[in-house]
């Protein structure tokens, strides 16, 4: 694909994002693009959040689960950018109804590094040796695509379907919690919805890391001390609407809240 | 209110109907096809038959078991409560044993949290705090379930006559204080052959484990009996029931727990 079709999606998903209007799959509409394709459209959206005053804070994991890579056809997860004005604390309040198109919740476990990880050669080791500490986290995912009618290269080009997370009420060093054991609980509305365990994510969400750590080192890009990654959906994905109020509890490390506008 | 339906010959030749499956290793057709009015009083009498049999030749029951404790399958049968059997001597199998699927005729496997009291617990009006009082310790367990029914398929009548289900488990991994666990949270994970198959958390069962226990206590009040002190209880899969066959190895790993192991030869 030629740079100027890149940018020409790039910014075409960047109004989406901005005018909260979804636009048809690309897949569709360019049968042979390729996944280093949609990583380049990716980042061309990325830089016009950028140009407009957003500030890269970290990174996210997708396409994690056996069951997402099973309906996508793929056996490797995606990454996307995560950017300052994506991140809410504990009790605030999520306007998705003014920011999103689609919105649906996942729980994830956040990391926060506190060294540089660059690939390749990174090993879980590694990760666990720079991350100062994991946090529970909502992720709310959103689609520019209209319907979700996302293949794998229409997912990355959007920035993973990253919309927006919330981070939650406790920090844990990574020394201190078996992260492939520990269990995962969402309530919707006060009911419980799903459970999960670490393991969901690529067997640990260690591995999930490990792997973006070791795919942007193919690029030169490093994950920096400071930054924050999601690093995967452990339960399947629930659509939100304005009014709804969703609790995730991680054994061993602590909860999340979120409530929707 | 108890109801029932069928003659005490009819339940008698029903409990030895079943139970001869079990022992034979073959299926049947279930047996609300030929009793289609059959009560949970009168499946409970067969399954306490079925008991009293397994007693009379000597075998000892060694627990409790919960069945269909997960809300979605409960909402799947169309039920509000889940279903209690019982566990004899020959069903336990040590951690890292061998499991001779000869003797099964359609293994499946989940991986649940099992309770041993120390005080007795008798409904009606147990809660979850009644429980935790009386707990003395937890343990990780693997249930094998074997619906004595054809391709496991069955209705809630016809699964409490044929004993939820029961036929073996496996307990391993640590014990541990109800205090020193958050129950609710407490992770777990199923591999069969190193591939992870199931994931899920304490709360999958009734919101807390310690609630299914509680409801096996308000069960049996409404026949008179009781949970004595001592008693294992298993309280319910945590994961969906999976499918094993001969050559399976199986490990689940639980959160602070340790791991269950098992081979099915």
């Amino acid at each position: 694909m030629d740079a100027k079709l890149i940018k020409q999606y790039g910014d075409e998903l960047y109004h989406a994002m901005q005018s909260k209007q979804a636009v048809a799959p690309l897949t569709a509409r360019e049968s042979d693009i390729s996944i280093e394709d949609a990583y380049h459209i990716s980042l061309q959206m990325l830089n016009r959040r950028v140009d407009a005053g957003a500030k890269v804070i970290g990174k996210k994991i997708g396409v994690t689960s056996k069951a997402v890579q099973s309906m996508l056809n793929v056996h490797q997860p995606d990454f996307g950018y995560l950017t300052d004005d994506m991140v809410f604390n504990q009790g605030e309040v999520m306007p998705i109804s003014e920011r999103l198109i689609a919105p649906k919740a996942e729980g994830e476990i956040a990391f926060i590094l506190k060294k540089d990880l660059m690939g390749p050669g990174i090993s879980n080791a590694d990760v666990l040796a720079a991350t100062e500490c994991v946090i529970p986290c909502f992720e709310v995912v959103d689609s520019r695509i209209e319907n979700w009618q996302i293949a794998i290269e229409d997912t990355i080009a959007d920035n993973a379907s990253c919309g927006l997370f919330v981070l939650g009420d406790k920090a844990v060093s990574p020394h201190k919690v078996d992260l492939v054991t520990c269990g995962m609980v969402v309530e919707k509305n006060g009911k419980i919805l799903s459970t999960g365990a670490g393991a969901a994510a690529l067997g640990s969400p260690v591995n999930c890391v490990t792997w973006l750590a070791n795919t942007l080192g193919e690029f030169g890009i490093g994950l920096k001390a400071g930054e924050v990654i999601l690093s995967g959906s452990l339960v399947p994905l629930e659509p939100v609407k304005a009014g709804d109020f969703m609790r995730v509890d991680i054994g061993g490390i602590g909860s999340a809240s979120v409530y929707f506008t | 209110m108890s109801t029932r339906t069928l003659t005490k010959d009819q339940m008698l030749s029903l409990a030895e109907h079943i139970e001869n499956a079990e022992l034979n290793v073959h299926d049947i057709t279930k047996v609300t096809n030929d009793f289609p009015d059959m009560t949970f009083d009168d499946a409970y009498d067969i399954q306490w038959e079925i008991r009293r049999r397994k007693e009379a030749r000597g075998n000892k029951v060694v627990g409790m078991k919960m069945g269909l404790t997960s809300w979605a399958k409960m909402a799947q049968m169309g039920v509000e409560t889940p279903v209690y059997g019982f566990l004899a001597d020959y069903f336990s199998v040590p951690d890292g044993g061998d499991i001779d699927t000869s003797r099964l005729i359609h293994p499946k496997i989940e991986a649940e949290v099992a309770f041993v009291t120390k005080a007795p617990l008798k409904g009606p009006g147990c809660h979850i705090g009644d429980v935790l009082a009386a707990t003395d310790f937890i343990i990780p367990a693997v249930e094998v379930i074997d619906s004595r029914y054809e391709n496991f398929k069955f209705d809630l009548i016809s699964v409490v006559a044929d004993n939820a289900s029961s036929t073996r488990f496996i307990t391993g991994g640590r014990m541990a204080k109800v205090e020193d666990v958050d129950l609710k949270t407490l992770g777990v994970v199923m591999e069969i052959n190193g591939e992870v198959v199931e994931l899920g958390a304490g709360a999958a069962v009734l919101g807390h484990p310690a609630s299914s226990v509680a409801m096996l206590a308000n069960m049996l009040g409404e026949r008179g009996e009781e949970i004595p002190a001592g008693t294992f209880i298993m309280t319910g899969g945590i994961t969906a029931a999976v499918a094993v066959k001969k050559g399976d190895n199986i490990t689940v790993r639980y959160q602070d727990l340790g791991s269950v192991s098992a081979k099915f030869v």
